[in-house]
């Protein structure tokens, strides 16, 4: 069964949703020819804290609770050995961030991780995900929202640069919540990431943050789908992306669904891109498709450009020099997202690793 | 002592159709202290002016020099002419958005006296510039520029001036879009500039209103790309009366 379906989803390429991706630099990943290392980096940093239960549970114990058509996340839910579950108890507020991250990696075979976020009615909490090292990951991380819960969702995508991570990132919102997703990808040499959103109640609200930036060489892809199958709910979706050196490519998909249930939908998205060499190539598609007139709001705006040059007379008008005055305008291009981060050692961390991509391009 | 000599001063801008001359050969001496008035119609190439001694680079020098002590202004990038001491109050300031007003204020300082001011002192003095203007104290935190209301735009502009201390500085239509109050306190922030720094005023200004605050040495009235007509403040009180219509009908 699973190896049909398997073969039948293998991308040839020729697929919408595949037609920006360099397959032949997936490690395998999408076609099930890479081989499976049993490994399992996904950890907890620091302790166990009351209301907050992690724990890896064996596959067949735990279903997927979405579906997917992405050959990739459907090869994951399948072969994935077990699930490491996050699971925030219901009325618990957690002032300090749940942080996970990858203790170990190597690109001598494909990790096919499941990941299963949960947090009970009326909690608040943040969970951040660090990827970095080296890695060929194919993961799919599920994320439930119980009713009037306040989730924040940060992933960090700071692997080297042989590094391949397809991953799934589907938020399920139930009535009244809120979830907030910061998703930033510098490092990688093929990062792909479907962050997903659909609502199981009315009165929630999701907001989709993201920054890239890509040197040269890099892919790094991010193709958003959110989903309105019910009534009175609200997206918002910003991502900000740049980009440098020979062969930079990065992908922006916008997908927002309004179904014919979902009257008093409000959404709107949004993706810029700043191109600060010859050479790159920034894609970007907002997509929007509406089945009820009902609605609050629906938009979508896109732009990809070059600098600015009247930001930059501006400011080297005052006696900043063309360098920094460039610094400047890249910075807060990405602080208008990253200084919305909650966790300030994290917003500093972000900041300074654009600098470091900055300087590394010559700016 | 400094001076800012402008001499056949010509310009062009490049448009769809080909390049446009706009300054036709511009004569002009600015001395430290001295206050000039720069009036003139719409249109008659003041704000090129403005723009083409700072670098903007929409605009090409095609003929004469601009010197500053002696120096080639026109060899020097834009930032360079910041360090020699030019600066230029711009009509339309530009929004940076995500850029503090505290760190564009830092950056621009540190690069201007090639060392970072001691922190203390300078954020001192920013707030001293600030609560003479009339500044909210939060304003140091937004991004520059943006959602700034006009009056807000352009006390930012003065405030620099009187935080950057440059020694000539070119005022591009300050006085557009501010009410009577706002008017005054730019005002009294420009000539605060003039008497801490002995500082040199190009003051580009299509109405007599803003003389009443910043009183000018001299006058030149400005048309068709050059300097027509030169003379003292009652040059501004014939204007007043008069207007542009003997420069423009020729």
């Amino acid at each position: 069964m699973s190896v049909l379906a398997t073969n039948y989803l293998t991308p040839t390429g020729r697929e919408e949703a595949w037609r920006f991706t360099p397959l032949n630099r997936l490690a395998g990943l999408h076609d099930g020819t890479s081989t499976s290392v049993n490994r399992k980096s996904l950890t907890l940093r620091g302790d166990v804290r009351p209301g907050v239960n992690t724990t890896r549970i064996s596959r067949e114990l735990v279903a997927s609770v979405s579906e997917s058509n992405d050959a990739i996340v459907t090869r994951v839910q399948a072969e994935a050995e077990d699930v490491f579950i996050v699971d925030i108890a219901a009325d618990t507020h957690l002032p300090e961030p749940v942080s996970l991250y990858r203790a170990t990696g190597g690109v001598d075979g494909a990790e096919l991780s499941r990941v299963r976020i949960s947090i009970g009615e009326n909690s608040t909490a943040s969970v951040i995900m660090e990827n970095s090292g080296s890695a060929i990951l194919g993961e799919d991380v599920e994320i439930l929202v119980g009713p009037g819960a306040h989730l924040t969702f940060v992933t960090l995508q700071e692997w080297t640069n042989d590094s391949v991570h397809a991953a799934r990132h589907h938020a399920i919102l139930d009535r009244d919540s809120t979830f907030k997703s910061t998703t930033v990808t510098v490092g990688g040499s093929l990062v792909r990431l479907l962050p997903t959103v659909e609502f199981s109640g009315p009165g929630s609200f999701a907001e989709l943050s993201g920054v890239y930036f890509a040197t040269a060489g890099q892919h790094l892809e991010h193709r958003i789908h959110i989903d309105h199958g019910i009534a009175h709910a609200k997206s918002r979706v910003n991502y900000k992306g740049a980009l440098s050196g020979e062969g930079a490519h990065t992908v922006w998909i916008g997908d927002v669904f309004i179904r014919s249930a979902a009257e008093g939908t409000d959404t709107y998205e949004l993706n810029r891109n700043l191109l600060l060499s010859d050479g790159a190539r920034a894609d970007s598609v907002p997509n929007l498709e509406i089945e009820t007139g009902e609605i609050i709001g629906a938009g979508h705006a896109s732009t990809t450009g070059r600098f600015d040059d009247e930001q930059l007379f501006y400011l080297m008008s005052r006696g900043i020099p063309m360098d920094e005055a460039r610094r400047l305008v890249v910075r807060g291009f990405f602080a208008e997202i990253i200084s919305h981060i909650e966790d300030e050692q994290i917003q500093d961390r972000l900041m300074g690793r654009i600098d470091s991509e900055l300087a590394k391009v010559g700016h | 002592m400094s001076t800012l000599e402008i001499r056949g001063l010509e310009v062009s801008v490049n448009t769809d159709k080909g390049a446009i001359e706009i300054l036709k050969g511009v004569d002009l001496v600015i001395r430290s202290g001295e206050t000039h008035a720069i009036m003139g119609p719409n249109g008659s190439g003041k704000s090129t002016l403005a723009y083409s001694i700072a670098g903007h680079p929409k605009y090409t020098v095609t003929g004469g020099s601009v010197t500053l002590d002696g120096l080639d202004v026109l060899a020097m990038k834009v930032d360079e002419r910041a360090k020699a001491g030019l600066f230029l109050a711009m009509q339309y300031p530009v929004e940076v958005p995500g850029v503090s007003v505290s760190n564009f204020l830092r950056t621009a300082v540190t690069a201007l006296r090639g060392d970072a001011p001691k922190l203390r002192t300078w954020v001192g003095e920013v707030k001293a510039a600030m609560n003479a203007l009339n500044m909210d104290p939060g304003f140091s935190e937004r991004s520059v520029n943006e959602g700034f209301s006009g009056g807000e735009k352009k006390r930012h502009e003065i405030m620099q001036l009187e935080l950057l201390k440059p020694k000539i500085a070119i005022l591009d239509e300050t006085d557009s879009g501010l009410d009577v109050d706002a008017l005054r306190i730019v005002s009294e922030g420009v000539n605060r500039a003039k008497v801490a720094n002995d500082l040199g005023v190009l003051l580009i200004t299509h109405y007599t209103r803003i003389l009443r605050y910043i009183k000018p040495d001299f006058v030149h009235v400005f048309a068709n790309g050059h300097i027509v007509e030169e003379g003292g403040p009652e040059l501004a009180d014939k204007l007043e009366e008069k207007g542009y219509a003997e420069y423009v009908s020729s």
